[in-house]
This record gives C-alpha cells, structure tokens and sequence, in this order.
C-alpha cells in the first residue's frame, strides 16, 4: 500500500467517525431544545400577544409536537438534515438562511484568526526555541504568558480604545463602512481595514497558545536521538533545526489547531459582539439577548459542522507531515 | 607512524552537584587503522561519553571535555572549530547508534537521511548521490534497496533500520566508525547478522572501529583489542586474546566470570510429581480490520503450545521478541487470557476460571518481572509492596509484616528496606524486592519473565544464584523467560525453544544443546555471540569470586 | 513535602504568582470588611475618575463602586473557578480511570463523548446552557464544569492506559487485587501530578470563561463579577475608560498568576518534564 493511497484511506476513514459526532450533536441540540422552558407554540402565543388554548393545540399538532418524543426526535433528525433548522420569530426568517447570510463574515475572520496566529506562533516559538534562554526567548515567552491570561473582550476593548478612539486608525466596529458603497477593490481594501482590530484580538490569546506549544515541542525534538544522528552525519545546525526538528515539532501543533478550532468560534462570539463585526458571533449575541433558542441552537449545530469541516482539513495536513499516520 | 586516533589523558566534566565529578577520567585509548577496539563496560563506567567524546557530541554546556586531547591523524579533536567538526563528522569519523528506531527522523524517508551525508560534505549531482545511496544499501545487503530508499524508518524491521544506518555511516568511507552497542537492540539472530557486516564492511575499507558494548560475547566474536571502563576509568586494555583469557584487573576478572557460560548445567533427576500440565494453548492478537482499515491482522501468541513443568524443575522458554514466549508465561499466570487448551494446575483446568473462581488459585503461581524500574509501584513502601499479597489472602498486618520482613532476608536485603521507597534501590535490589514480592504468597510454581535482561551482568549472576538457591530451599518449580541462551544454559533443567507462537523444541537442557535438533534451535545457537570463546577451557574465575 | 517545596520555590514566577493569588484571596475574604455596602449601589458621584470623590479606582455612569466591585468580583471569579474545576475534575477522573483501566465499550464511549465535546464549541455550549437554565452562580458552574471535564479525563484514561500495563499494576492481578483497589490505590496516586497540573490550569480557563459569559451579560444578575463590570462599561470607553480597565487588569493578574503557579506545580512535581498532557 503506498503513501497516498494510505494517506485516502486515512482520511475517509477520519471522514466517516466523524459522521457519529455529528448525529450525536443532533440529538444533544434536540434534547437541550427540549430541556428549555416553553417550545415554538408558547414562543408563537406570546409573539400574538394572545392565543386560544385550541389555537395553541392546533398549531401543536401542526409541528407535530404533541407526538412522542421519539417521532418528535425523527422529524428533527429529518429536518436538520434537509438543513431546515426551524424559524426564527424574532427575525421572522428561516434559522438556516438567517445562518448562512451571517456565515461569510465570521469564516473571514476566522481564516485570518488561524492564519496570524498559528503562522506567527510557529515563528515565534521557533525563535524562541532557537534562542533559548536568550532576551530573545524570555521576551517572547513573557509576551506569550501574559497574552495567555487576557481576556478577549477586554483586549478588544483596549484595542478600541488606544488604537480607535485615541490614534483613530482603524475603525471601532463593523466590516465595512455602508454608507461609502465601496465597490472593487476599494471594498476589499475597506473589509481587510476593519479586520485588522478584530483578527488581532481573536487571535492574541491563540497566538500565546501556539508559540507556547511550538516553543515546548521544538525543546522536545531538539533532544531527541535522531538530531544527535544528524549532527553525527555532520549536517549543518540550520538544517538540523529547519528540517529535521522543524518538521516532527509541528506534529503537535498542527493537531492543537485542529483542536482550537471549536474555541476559536467561541472566542468569535466574544470578538464579533466587542467590534459588531456581522457574523455568527454577532448573531448569537443578538439571539441571546433575544431568547431566541431556536436561533442560537442552529448557529450552535453549524459551528460544530464547521469545526467538524475544519479538522477535516487538519488531518489532511497532517497525514502529508507524517507518513507514520495509521490505517487501523 | 602516528595512530588513526589517540586519546590522551581525557576527562569529561559532570556538571556539578553529581555523585561524581567527572564521567571519564583520565583516559587514554588508542585505535589504529584497520582494527576494532571494543570498550567494554556496565552502565555507567563513561564508554558512551568517551564515544560521544570523539564525535564531539556531548551534551555540552553541561558535560563537556575538562582536560585531555582527542588527537586524530594529529589534530586535536577536542580544540577544533565547531565548523571543522562538522566536516569531519560523517566524511572522515562516523558513528551508528543503539537504537535505530529513535536515531532516524521518523518523518524523513531512508533515501532522504543517506542523501544528506553526501550533501553537506562535497558537491555531488542530485542523480549521482542517489545512485550511491542505492550501491550502499545493496552493500549492507538491505532486500529491495530501492524500494527501501523511499522507505519511512517505521516501514523497516529494527535489523534493516540499523543497516540503513550503516550505510549512512560508511556512505564517505570514514576513517573511523564508532557503534554505540549498535546490537543491544536487537534479537539474538538479527544481532549476530548485524555483526557480521560490521566486520565485513570494516574489512572492505580498513576501517577503524570504536565498538562499545556491555557484552563479553560481542567482544569475543568482534574485537582485535579491548579497553575496559569501570566508573569512569579505563582499567585495563589488551589484546581480545590476552584479555578474556587471562584478564589482568581484578575487575576484568569478576566481569569475565560473571558472564554465564554455554555449558548447560548438570542435570538433575526429574521429580515424578507435575505440578503444572499446559496442553494445546492458543492465543492470538487481532489487529486493524473494520470497514476500511483492510483485512484484520492475526497473528498467533501462542500455537499448540504443550508443555510439563516437573516439582522442584526449572523450565526454560527460549525464544526471540515476538516468538509469544512472554505470552505464554502472562496466560499461565493469568495476566492474559488464552483462547483454547488446558492450563492443569494439579488437576484443576484453571484457564478457563474467572476472576472469583481464579483467587484462590492465586498464591500458587507468582511472577517476577523484567523491569526493575517499572515492576514497583514508586509510591509504595517496600514493605507493603511485599505485605499486600498475603493480606489480601487473609493473613494479619502482623503476620504479613512478619513475612515481609523474613522474605527481605531470604532475597539478601537488609530489614531497614521495610520502610523505603523503591528508588532507593538499585536495579538489582529491586529485583530482589520483586521476588521477595512473588514469594509472600508461598507459591509453588514462580514464572519468571526476563529477570536478569535489564541488569548489568555482575547483577544478573547474582540475582540468578539468588533464584536458583530460593528454588532449592523452597523445593518451587519455576518457568523461566528469556531470549539468552546463555542465561538458560545456567538455570534451566528442560528448555523449551519458541518461535512465532510455537514450541519447536523441547527436552533436557543437555540434549537440546547437543543435539540441536529444530533448524531454529541451530540457528540460535550459531548467532550466540562469543561462543567460540566460551568454548574454549573457561578462564580460573568462577561466579562464586564475585559473591 | 519539603522537597517538593524546595522544587517550586526554586522557580521565581512560580511564587510570584502564588504571591498575587494569596493577595486576591485577601481581597475577596476582606471585601465585606472594606466595602460593606452592596457594590451594586451607588455610592457617589457618577462618572468620577480614578482618586476623585473618595474612588480609589473611580465610578460608572450609575456611581458603582468601581473598586468595591473588584473586591467582591474577586470572590465570585474565585469562588466559580474553583468549584466548577473541582466538578470537572472529579468528572474527568471518574470517566478516564473507568475508560482507560476498562478499555472497550466503556473506552470507546467515551472517547466518542469527549471527542463530540472537543468538536463542539465549548465556549458556545456554555452560552447555551447558562441561557438554558437561566443565569445563575449554579448554572454557570454547571456550565463551565460541563465544558471542562473531557479534557481532564483524556488526560486520565491516557495515564491509566500506560500505567494499567505496567508491570507493578500486573504484579497486583497476580496476588488478586480487586479492581477498585488498583485503580484507586496503585494507579491513581501515581497519576496525581499531572492531574494537580492540570487542575491548576484548569482554574485559570474557568475564570476567563466565566468573565465572558458574564461580560455577553449571562453571569447571576445579583452577584457582581469582573465580566460584568467590563461588559457594563464598555458603552463608557470614550468617557470613562477606568470603568473597564481596572476589572480587565483584574482578570489578568489573577489568570496569570494561577498560570504561573500551576507551571511551577508543573515543574515541581514533574522533574524530568513530562510529555504534553494533550
């Protein structure tokens, strides 16, 4: 069997234990809905104002949820897989579509968010590791733990406050200024200027995180017996550390990745609600504030799809790193 | 003539606070073209760091060279460049390691790891340095040598691993080849391959090699010279004639004497009670399988295994890794469970018992482990290390205490272990806690997994005695693991011989050495390593000088 | 002990954070002593910067206290880090030791469980189920710990799993030790570092994320806490930018300093440096 076609199987394989994972949020989604207070009829009563015991009832059996719990299960099961995620009354628009108008922004920010901070906390962990015990590495490992322990808001909000309010360089909140009706390039050159202050802050604490596991991982290969074989074949330090260490230390890094990806969406929430940035994020502050279940349920279920998608992604880069991947 | 190298004077500094200040001191070593110079040693007596020394790959700032010169074809290694190193390290001195698994990147391919020598030490074009990649491995005889070039370390067997390695370091014909127990590794049969290409790629380019190892038989079948190291100091070096046959330091001597001879022990009359019948054992292990990982790899443990054990024998199961001996010994005591046949216990089948059902049967049969390291709980008094077993029979905190500390006398450590912690101890006084541990119970059968592998060889003899007199005393049978035939040849009364599963041979000591009968049996015997030299008259020292 | 000790005073970070951590537990013990009064009331003037109108760290738009809510934000973070830590740590090792001495069904369950738990947004999760149950310190708690446990038994069952095989385990199925016994007597002391480590960690996450649910407005609308405090404030950042500020510092000391102390615990208690607990 040759590397790639093990590298296929591997993959499928990851793909297919996910498909589980995936259910399984379906029914927990279902049973959360089921443990909150009042369903989608009280919901639509209390939007009306009033409503007849029997008008309740009907529309009860119209969505079916004077059936047994199990059938009631089905339908959802059925529903979320049609990608019909219910209705929003706050928004009187379907979940789904409010759901995918929102999704664009935050995949934006999130794709900046992991591209700054892993890019820059493999860098920085390298030059910490290479550097050790030099002003170097204890600057950066103090930048590291200090970033590590602030919270996302609250940098947001410094943010705004110095680099906004105080210098007035980058914009306090939105992805865009409407008004203007930027158009082109000049749009996107408007968009990548209001990510600025949100994929800085989004990315701060993933940062502290990557160059922290990056640092610790290259100190770990570094001792390992297989660079005492390369400095015994007489190759260069810098090869050792770029080809040799380099690559076995990114192992782990890349699987955090992976790992973060469900917290970074999390961290979004914070982001997206601090700079009004238009995403999901925002959505589910807005749903929140609103009480509106339905709402952040869906938005809840996508984003375990997405990181579902993203680790997708991981074990692909993964198993091109390590050829000892296995196919068990 | 100046020689190829020359050690002189070296002291390698520990950093301080150590139990000693230096690791090496005041070596002196000569290697000459064409030669092999074996530095023999146990663990910690600084034969690696001297090798790491040469190479200029100590662990520096913390160890490094505190005095002395490493002089190579007259330059002093110890004062040159870093850069100067670089170049002389891999093109004119080259050096293998123990472990071939961990001393290749594991996500490099073979091919990429050989190009690599030929890349930083001169120009050559991309397809000629393959090309020498591919003659060096067919050299070192790897089967498939261009399938093996695009090959990841793990997709080599542990034998093939160490050739690739080799011919990495022989890619640049060195002047000087260093190997790091480049064996210890590996299997018997494997290591005795290993070997041979050693010396013959040693004999093609006239190579001089710095070989360490712990082992007299190595030595015996590889060295011209031989330098002994004993906590940091070289104590005596000679010829390899001149030094197993009459060792001059006394330390020399009680190494020599310690290692077990191949001569099997007297046989003894075999009781006519049995005490432990195994018929027809199974046991496999499944691996991959499911939906997609392709078809479920089976392989068998244990075959058809059948076997006695007399009262008062010593049974030896004989085999290399994988060959399912470790299996058998763990179903017999019931840490695995095998799939089919009889486990007879006196009349009692007890294979097929539960976990209830298997208590009382318990205090019958008891293990000692290999790992001295790993066999104790490091958060555990001694004491109650070896109190628990009866307790949890149903003895009383007294009378296990009581036993407990009987048993610290039997196995030769002193009633103050009582109340310590296993890191306290050395390997081998672990390992005698360990067995004072499987004999609280008071059992009649001991299986012993590898006992004396992990020790230094002084240890193993001793720890060997110890056994050997606790069967007689206590009139225990005992099964007893191991993949040196050496070690059975002292111990054993029967030997049963294992390979992948099965039990290829099995009979009186003395008559399986003689006879050989099973072509596995013969091809273990022949990769014994020195065993022309323990055929001959053994030298005046016994065991019995190092008690 | 003693040793242990000499170990982690060795490390400087280490005891400054603990240094911090005991000046934070102070503060939160003594907050009633020294701000009496509910630190939801008001208390002066509206709007006073830092050192004006007897506000050592000044005042918000409705005359809050901004350092009497610090002080008694201290007990809440404190108070929520420690307890929902120690629900998921009892949670994790429950799980892990049962998975990784088991093996099996019970393994594979659970790997499957923490594997959905790592998959779905544990942030969003906890926003979830505190607007589900209502904000309250309970439902926080819950919150937190829920989203918490898997890692720690992860880390667990990876510990049983090595240490099940090892042979001082094996040598107590030999003399017919029963399973709890070896779980909770052989294998369990053997793996308390790692999980004190992450333990210590642990208590840090549990603060940042109980200080963002709090700042999106989800903590219990009757305790005061340094993420409302924030989140309150963030409408005032042009006028009054000490009404965030000094709360945010809070939380970062606090963090930081049990960061600090749960790496010296790392250190101390793990001498050969232990491989990443992930």
């Amino acid at each position: 069997m040759n590397h790639s076609t093990r590298r296929l199987r591997y993959v499928l394989k990851r793909l297919l234990q996910a498909v589980p994972i995936v259910f399984a949020i379906i029914i927990m989604n279902f049973f959360l809905l089921q443990l909150a207070e009042g369903d989608a009829v009280d919901v639509l009563a209390g939007e009306a104002g009033s409503a007849t015991p029997e008008y309740m009832a009907e529309l009860r059996a119209k969505f079916g949820l004077d059936k047994p719990l199990p059938v009631q299960l089905a339908i959802y099961l059925k529903n979320v897989l049609m990608f019909d995620l219910g209705y929003s009354f706050r928004h009187e628009m379907p979940v789904s579509q409010l759901i995918f108008d929102r999704l664009l922004p935050t995949l934006l920010l999130m794709v900046s968010t992991i591209c700054l901070a892993v890019g820059f906390g493999i860098i920085l962990g390298l030059v910490a590791a290479t550097g050790l015990n030099t002003w170097r590495d204890t600057a950066i490992s103090i930048f590291a733990l200090i970033t590590y322990a602030t919270p996302l808001f609250w940098v947001g909000l410094m943010l705004i406050v110095v680099f906004s309010l105080n210098l007035g360089w980058f914009p306090t909140s939105g992805m865009e200024n409407l008004t203007k009706f930027y158009e082109g390039w000049d749009r996107v050159w408007d968009i990548a200027h209001h990510l600025v202050l949100p994929t800085i802050t989004l990315s701060l604490f993933y940062l502290a995180l990557y160059t922290r596991l990056m640092r610790a991982s290259m100190l770990e290969q570094y001792g390992q017996d297989y660079v005492t074989t390369a400095r015994a074949k007489g190759v260069t330090e810098r090869r050792i550390v770029f080809v040799h260490v380099l690559r076995n230390a990114l192992l782990p890094v890349v699987t955090m990745a992976g790992v973060q990806v469900g917290a970074l969406i999390g961290g979004s929430v914070i982001v997206e609600s601090v700079f009004a940035w238009p995403g999901l994020g925002m959505l589910a502050f807005e749903a929140l504030f609103a009480r509106d279940l339905n709402l952040l349920l869906g938005i809840f279920l996508l984003s375990a799809l997405l990181v579902v998608a993203v680790n997708l992604v991981v074990d692909i880069i993964y198993s091109s790193l390590d050829p000892r991947i296995e196919v068990g | 003539m100046t020689n190829l190298l020359e050690v002189d004077d070296l002291h390698i500094a520990l950093p301080a606070g150590g139990q000693r200040p230096y690791a090496v001191e005041k070596a002196n070593l000569i290697l000459e073209e064409n030669e092999i110079l074996c530095i023999v040693g146990e663990s910690g007596s600084g034969k690696s760091l001297t090798a790491r020394a040469v190479m200029g790959l100590l662990p520096r700032p913390h160890v490094h060279i505190a005095q002395g010169a490493v002089n190579f074809q007259g330059e002093d290694l110890a004062a040159a460049s870093d850069a100067r190193m670089r170049q002389i390290r891999g093109s004119e001195i080259s050096m293998i390691f123990q472990e071939p698994m961990t001393a290749l990147n594991p996500v490099l391919t073979i091919g990429v790891q050989i190009d690599e020598v030929f890349r930083f030490h001169g120009k050559m074009p991309a397809k000629e340095r393959q090309e020498h990649a591919l003659a060096l491995l067919n050299d070192v005889h790897i089967p498939d040598p261009e399938q093996a070039l695009k090959a990841y370390p793990h997709e080599l067997s542990g034998g093939q691993r160490q050739r690739a390695m080799i011919a990495m370091a022989l890619a640049l014909d060195p002047k000087i080849l260093i190997a790091d127990e480049p064996t210890t590794a590996l299997d018997v049969t494997t290591q005795a391959r290993i070997l041979e290409l050693i010396k013959e790629m040693q004999a093609e380019h006239g190579t001089g090699v710095l070989f360490i190892t712990h082992d007299f038989g190595v030595v015996a079948d590889i060295a011209d010279r031989v330098a002994v190291m004993q906590n940091g100091l070289v104590v005596e070096t000679g010829s390899v004639h001149d030094v197993l046959h009459r060792p001059q330091h006394a330390y020399t001597q009680s190494l020599i004497g310690a290692v077990p001879s191949l001569s099997p022990r007297p046989a003894r009359a075999r009781a006519q009670e049995l005490v432990l019948r195994v018929k027809k054992l199974e046991k496999t292990y499944r691996s991959g399988g499911g939906f997609l990982g392709g078809k479920p790899r089976v392989v068998h443990a244990a075959k058809d295994v059948t076997f006695d054990l007399a009262r008062g024998e010593t049974l030896g199961i004989v085999g290399e890794s994988g060959s399912g001996k470790s299996t058998v010994a763990r179903c017999i005591v019931r840490l695995n469970d095998a799939e089919a046949g009889q486990i007879m216990l006196g009349d009692v089948d007890i294979r097929p018992l539960g976990r209830a059902a298997m208590r009382p049967f318990r205090s019958k049969i008891q293990m000692v482990f290999q790992d001295p390291f790993a066999s104790l709980n490091p958060r555990a008094k001694v004491g109650k290390i070896i109190a628990q077993g009866p307790m949890l029979q149903g003895a009383s905190a007294d009378e296990a205490r009581k036993r407990a500390m009987d048993l610290l006398e039997t196995v030769g450590l002193d009633a103050g272990a009582y109340n310590r912690f296993p890191h306290e101890f050395s390997g081998g006084q672990r390992q005698r806690i360990g067995i004072a541990r499987a004999l609280a119970l008071e059992p009649e059968i001991l299986v012993a997994d590898e006992p004396v592998s992990a020790l230094d060889v002084s240890i193993q003899a001793q720890i060997l005695m110890l056994l050997d007199e606790i069967r007689d005393r206590m009139n225990l049978s005992m099964i007893f693991i191991t993949h040196d035939l050496r070690v059975a040849a002292q111990v054993c009364d029967r030997i049963a011989v294992m390979r992948k599963g099965e039990v290829v041979e099995i009979g009186p000591t003395a008559s399986v050495f003689e006879t050989q009968e099973h072509a596995y049996t013969r091809e273990l015997f022949s990769a014994i390593p020195g065993k022309d030299w323990f055929a001959a008259p053994p030298p005046e020292t016994s065991i019995t000088a190092i008690r | 002990m003693g040793d242990f000790w000499k170990r982690f005073a060795r490390n400087r970070s280490a005891i400054l954070g603990l240094g911090i951590i005991t000046v934070i537990v102070i503060i939160a013990v003594t907050a009633q002593l020294f701000f009496p009064d509910d630190p939801f009331s008001l208390a002066g003037r509206a709007m006073s910067p830092p050192g004006e109108n007897g506000f050592l760290l000044g005042s918000d738009s409705l005359g809050r206290d901004v350092a009497s809510g610090i002080a008694h934000g201290a007990k809440t973070s404190l108070l929520i880090g420690l307890i929902a830590t120690l629900v998921a740590v009892v949670i994790g090792v429950i799980m892990g030791a049962l998975a990784g001495y088991y093996g099996g069904l019970i393994d594979d369950l659970l790997m499957r469980t923490t594997e959905m738990f790592q998959t779905i947004p544990s942030f969003v999760f906890a926003i979830l189920l505190v607007a589900i149950m209502k904000p309250s310190i309970e439902s926080v708690v819950i919150a937190i710990a829920v989203v918490s446990w898997p890692a720690v038994a992860r880390l667990v069952r990876g510990e049983f799993l090595a240490l099940r095989n090892r042979e001082f385990v094996q040598a107590c199925h030999t003399v017919g030790m029963s399973d709890v016994r070896i779980m909770l007597g052989e294998i369990l002391p053997n793996c308390l570092s790692p999980i004190i480590v992450i333990g210590s960690l642990m208590v840090a996450t549990a603060i940042l994320i109980e200080s963002g649910l709090a700042f999106l407005g989800l903590g219990d609308p009757n305790v005061m806490s340094w993420g409302f405090q924030i989140g309150a404030g963030r409408t005032l950042l042009r006028s009054a930018w000490w009404v965030c500020t000094f709360p945010g510092i809070a939380i970062l000391l606090t963090v930081l300093a049990i960061n600090l102390v749960g790496e010296g615990l790392n250190d101390a208690l793990n001498p050969r440096l232990r491989e990443r607990a992930s």
